[in-house]
């Protein structure tokens, strides 16, 4: 079996975010993150570990089945898509058109294999539909389409996109007068899409507060690392210049994670991004921020060998 | 039917949304910066609250308009026929069509008629683009009349819709009273040698070639197709039958365009020798918007010369 593992890289994991948090300004970092976290009930926590397990289990099979898509991104967004679906968001599966629920887009639709095991684990419909992911008449297209999917609010895919889509339904909450919020999960390539920094540019200027962005910085992109590629640092500035509140953490720590959500949702004048480190392909040791699993579909092997390291990390 | 009163199709559209205002509570008008081109200030006065500014950002105007209307809203964006469809047409394509979402496109400065500005402006490519989009409706009155009459079917319709206009005042063919329909092309004259099927402010030029030709003893119908996509095929196919010559007249380029979509229907329906009056697959300049359609064949004495000439030289289109 050639299957490079390193499994260092997991231990490397907490070490890995402190690095990235250096590179950046020291009072940027006091200004944007509260000193204390805050407590959540450890059982939450522990429930919410277990989904988003379930969720890149679920991602990788369905990858491997269709025998295409794109692991490496599905996996850096599960834990806070488990988060979203599982404790933050106002939703009803049993009624996804309901007017007042929160609004949640992919604008990284290609990752939507981590969107469809959420949206399935959380009821929307049967889990035994993700089976046909990509597969020819499946409501689970190779990138969401609105129209076929339940739960998906907005068709995504040509990146750059969902945060503009996010901005008009926020335009759409104020002028109807709903309190509901939005809630876009961006990654690498929207950020280097110049449509998205439009968005950013209008919901800061219009104060969307209760429009709030969640950025799944894993600095990964098909060709490679964005530092090589086009870097997107120092991506907190690029932010506070557009007028939004910003929060760094490390996007794969559900204290961290819901303590950023508790943190964009309280009352506040500006649109709130979440700015999480992540690895692409967490938790399955040969794709962890391997860029080459950006868009390739395990093998039987390779999933096998997947499925274990999964499994075992849920123990 | 014709007069000499001339009128912007955008003065027209900016005073009928003013109306609508009033009429319909669920609509948002959107700009991109031209509020003052477009007229649309007249609306953003009255209603500030339901108009958006997005500034000089077609593209995030565009996916914002989809995300709008997911919200139960019906958002209407405004700017320039370039910058609609070309710049933003990924989000045209793949966020409103794709999705079937009610958005409304409504674009100014359709064609070289734009004149001065030059090329980068002249839109002549944004009718083909809107019309190999499915789920898309593709609209072009001829007058400040069918703008306004258009303009409120347009809104009360479900799905997508690409509104186009001209920018220049333009005559008023139409009387208050005439109804219009989405889809339904009406008849302007009956024909005898061929019929011209014309879109836009090629309508009015249309109207002087049928004079002009018949001073030369040859009798022209004339139909406004305002409704390009979908398009009247059934009045195509009658005047195919009625007539040996079908001419197309549009502010585009031949490529893509009315003349294109008429040919696609005849081929198939009714084959007919077609005559394609438009920009013939090249660049306009900066001008004065009459010179300019005298060099490229679209003024109404090159398009009577070339029809004569087709006709002297087909004796079977004779009749």
């Amino acid at each position: 079996m050639k299957i490079f593992i390193h499994r260092t890289r997991i231990c490397l994991d907490k070490r890995l975010y402190c690095a990235t948090i250096k590179l950046s300004d020291k009072r940027l970092r006091n200004r944007t993150s509260p000193p204390k976290s805050m407590k959540h009930n450890p059982e939450t926590i522990l429930s919410l570990q277990r989904i988003a397990k379930r969720i890149r289990i679920e991602s990788v099979r369905m990858i491997a089945n269709a025998g295409s898509g794109h692991p490496g991104g599905s996996l850096s967004e599960a834990d806070i898509l488990a988060a979203l679906y599982f404790h933050v968001m106002r939703i009803d599966p049993k009624n996804p058109a309901w007017e007042d629920r929160d609004r949640f887009i992919l604008s990284k639709g290609h990752a939507c294999a981590g969107l469809y095991a959420t949206l399935a684990l959380r009821g929307f419909f049967p889990i035994e539909q993700l089976a046909t992911f990509r597969c020819c008449g499946s409501i689970l297209q190779g990138h969401p389409d609105m129209k076929k999917t339940p739960g998906v609010e907005m068709t995504a895919g040509p990146l750059g996109n969902g945060l503009g889509a996010g901005v008009g339904m926020a335009l759409g909450a104020r002028i109807t007068g709903k309190t509901f919020r939005v809630f876009v999960l961006i990654g690498d390539g929207d950020a280097q899409e110049g449509c998205t920094w439009e968005a950013a540019m209008l919901a800061g200027h219009q104060k969307l507060n209760h429009l709030i962005c969640i950025y799944d910085y894993n600095r990964s992109q098909v060709d490679g690392r964005t530092d090589e590629i086009v870097s997107l640092h120092p991506v907190e500035e690029k932010w506070l210049a557009m007028n939004w509140d910003v929060r760094k953490i490390y996007g794969h720590d559900f204290t961290q994670i819901l303590d950023a959500f508790v943190w964009s949702c309280q009352p506040r004048q500006k649109p709130a991004v979440i700015i999480a480190y992540t690895i692409k392909g967490k938790g399955v040791s040969f794709m962890e921020d391997n860029a080459a699993w950006h868009g390739k579909a395990p093998n039987k092997e390779q999933l096998e060998w997947a499925l274990k390291e999964l499994a075992e990390e849920e123990n | 039917m014709a007069n000499a009163l001339l009128k912007p199709m955008r003065v027209a559209f900016g005073e009928t949304l003013l109306e609508l205002g009033a009429e319909i509570p669920n609509l948002v008008v959107l700009d991109a910066d031209i509020s003052s081109s477009l007229h649309t200030f007249h609306f953003a006065q009255q209603y500030p609250n339901r108009h958006i500014n997005f500034g000089v950002a077609e593209q995030n105007m565009m996916i914002s308009a989809a995300g709008l209307a997911t919200t139960g809203l019906i958002p209407i964006a405004c700017t320039y026929a370039t910058f609609a469809t070309m710049r933003a047409c990924e989000q045209i394509r793949s966020f409103i069509c794709y999705a079937n979402l009610n958005v409304k496109i409504a674009a100014s400065h359709g064609g070289i008629e734009v004149g001065w500005d030059g090329p980068t402006h002249q839109a002549t490519e944004d009718i083909a683009i809107t019309r190999a989009m499915p789920n898309m409706t593709v609209v072009s009155p001829a007058d400040a009349i069918a703008a306004s009459a258009l303009l409120r079917q347009v809104i009360q319709h479900q799905g997508p819709v690409y509104f186009r206009m001209g920018r220049n005042p333009v005559p008023i063919l139409y009387d208050k009273n005439q109804p219009f329909s989405i889809g339904k092309s009406i008849r302007l004259h009956n024909g005898v040698h061929l019929t011209l099927v014309a879109t836009g402010v090629m309508v009015s030029i249309g109207l002087e070639v049928v004079e002009r030709l018949a001073q030369h003893g040859i009798q022209a119908g004339l139909i406004d197709m305002h409704t390009i996509k979908p398009i009247d095929q059934d009045a195509i196919i009658e005047a195919a039958q009625q007539t040996p010559l079908i001419a197309t007249l549009e502010d585009h380029n031949i490529v893509g365009g009315l003349g294109a979509a008429v040919a696609e229907i005849l081929s198939e329906a009714c084959p007919r020798r077609i005559l394609r009056f438009g920009v013939p697959d090249v660049f306009s300049e900066s001008g004065n918007p009459k010179d300019l359609f005298r060099k490229l064949g679209m003024d109404a004495e090159s398009i009577t010369h070339r029809i004569m000439q087709s006709i002297a030289l087909n004796p079977e289109l004779r009749g």
